[in-house]
């Protein structure tokens, strides 16, 4: 069975560690906020300027001066820093901030990303995602393995104008843990249920695949 | 000490000296932190022509999005301008100009132009499009790409607190470009939320020091919230 939401966030949450300092995209990367480990401290990186970033309030707390990259109201933990946005892109395009997840609409076997642009379709804009992606060395990319029309997002080559060049490694899409090194991708672990049969199908770059692939445990 | 005396009495003495073709950088990010008030006054003032540096266009009907009604704006620079409709049907129609630039390239050519400095070189956008045109050069093997900076013949910013030095402290994620914008205007307005004595802020707490502000305005706000989003209690 292809991973859920929930579950993909609560793969993603197992590369956490005690001590990191971490960016959450919007999307299913934000629900990975939800499963940091009771005995783990990770404090949350915000990128409009909040470093500690909390729950969203209670209705009682609601503050139109704090919010979170999404817009959304929040709140600030004990030991939480604000600052300027020059700071926090410090931060970020600095390489100081030890984990990035994010969401994309490609990646392919370079290490490219491509998740801000579809031409044809109405441009939003890239927000602070090009320089989260140049910025930071450890990166994972959550997707669906493939479109709801069945096309791979994991390609030789992305076809969609890139966020970042060569700076994606790790890849958790709803089928796979993925890994790319060497102009290839390496299939690390499927979801449970999946073969490797279905995995090969679903990805068009190309796919080293050990003799034994083993199961996502959770 | 009236020379450093900032503050003035009228949003249309803050804005005095604004003109047709003019660059305006705007602090704020989403609606949270804007100079809402100095925007309705750019509004009120029908200024058209003018080119706006600010992370998003605010949404219609409120904020930066205002500015569009009355096609005001030539020319968008931001990150991201996703959330009006009135914004979407001038970019289409090409009444529009618009400039994305990354979130922290723009933060960058805000502290930067601020600062003193022309351009800067950055691996954000480098190999995509936004990179596409631009010097590259690379350093320890990597190559980034030549940004160049930003300034405004006005900066429009939102503060918590000013004295009438014009020394600024800004309240919680309100923040965001508004440091940035403060330094990077030709002439910098600010409007506060409260006006203290000289010596009630704290000065090593202080956020925006007041030799980069021209201009204090008392306003009141309605700061308005994009995404109310809560737990139960």
């Amino acid at each position: 069975m292809a991973l859920t939401r929930e579950q993909l966030a609560q793969r993603v949450a197992q590369e956490l560690q005690d001590g990191y300092y971490v960016n959450l995209g919007i999307g299913i990367p934000t629900l990975v906020a939800n499963y940091v480990p009771e005995d783990m401290d990770v404090m949350l990186q915000s990128e409009n300027g909040l470093l500690g970033m909390g729950p969203f309030p209670t209705e009682d707390e609601i503050d139109a001066d704090m919010i979170n990259a999404g817009k959304q109201t929040v709140t600030a933990i004990d030991g939480a820093s604000i600052f300027s946005s020059a700071d926090s892109f410090a931060m970020i395009r600095g390489g100081h901030v030890d984990l990035t997840v994010l969401g994309a609409f490609e990646v392919d076997v370079s290490g490219n990303i491509a998740s801000w642009m579809i031409p044809g379709k109405l441009i939003k804009g890239m927000g602070g995602a090009m320089d989260l992606v140049a910025g930071a060395d450890n990166i994972i990319v959550t997707m669906t393995h493939a479109s709801k029309h069945g096309e791979s997002k994991l390609l030789d080559s992305c076809s969609l104008p890139l966020t970042g060049a060569g700076c994606i490694k790790k890849v958790v899409t709803d089928l796979a843990y993925i890994e790319i090194a060497d102009g290839k991708f390496w299939l690390k672990e499927r979801a449970p249920g999946v073969s490797v049969e279905e995995i090969i199908k679903l990805t068009a770059g190309e796919l080293q695949v050990p003799d034994h692939v083993p199961e996502m445990k959770f | 000490m009236a020379g450093f005396n900032k503050v003035v009495g009228s949003y249309e003495e803050a804005m005095a000296g604004l003109s047709d073709n003019m660059t305006v950088i705007a602090g704020g990010f989403g609606l949270c932190g804007i100079p809402e008030n100095l925007i309705n006054q750019i509004k009120k003032m029908g200024t058209t022509g003018l080119t706006v540096v600010s992370n998003n266009c605010g949404i219609d009907g409120f904020g930066l999005g205002v500015l569009l009604e009355d096609r005001q704006i030539k020319k968008m620079v931001a990150s991201y301008v996703g959330e009006n409709k009135m914004f979407e049907d001038q970019l289409l129609s090409g009444e529009l100009e618009v400039e994305l630039t990354p979130q922290g390239t723009l933060a960058e050519k805000m502290r930067a132009g601020g600062a003193g400095i022309p351009a800067f070189y950055t691996a954000t956008g480098y190999g995509t499009p936004v990179g596409e045109g631009k010097e590259v050069r690379e350093f320890n093997g990597r190559p980034y790409i030549l940004e160049e900076s930003v300034t405004g013949d006005f900066a429009i910013v939102k503060a918590w607190k000013a004295d009438r030095y014009g020394n600024l402290v800004y309240r919680h994620t309100a923040q965001n470009f508004n440091p940035g914008a403060a330094t990077a205007g030709k002439i910098t307005v600010v409007e506060v939320e409260e006006i203290v004595e000289p010596g009630e802020l704290e000065p090593s707490q202080i956020h925006t020091p007041g030799i980069f502000v021209d201009r204090v305005i008392l306003g009141t706000f309605e700061k308005r919230i994009e995404q109310r989003t809560v737990r139960t209690a």
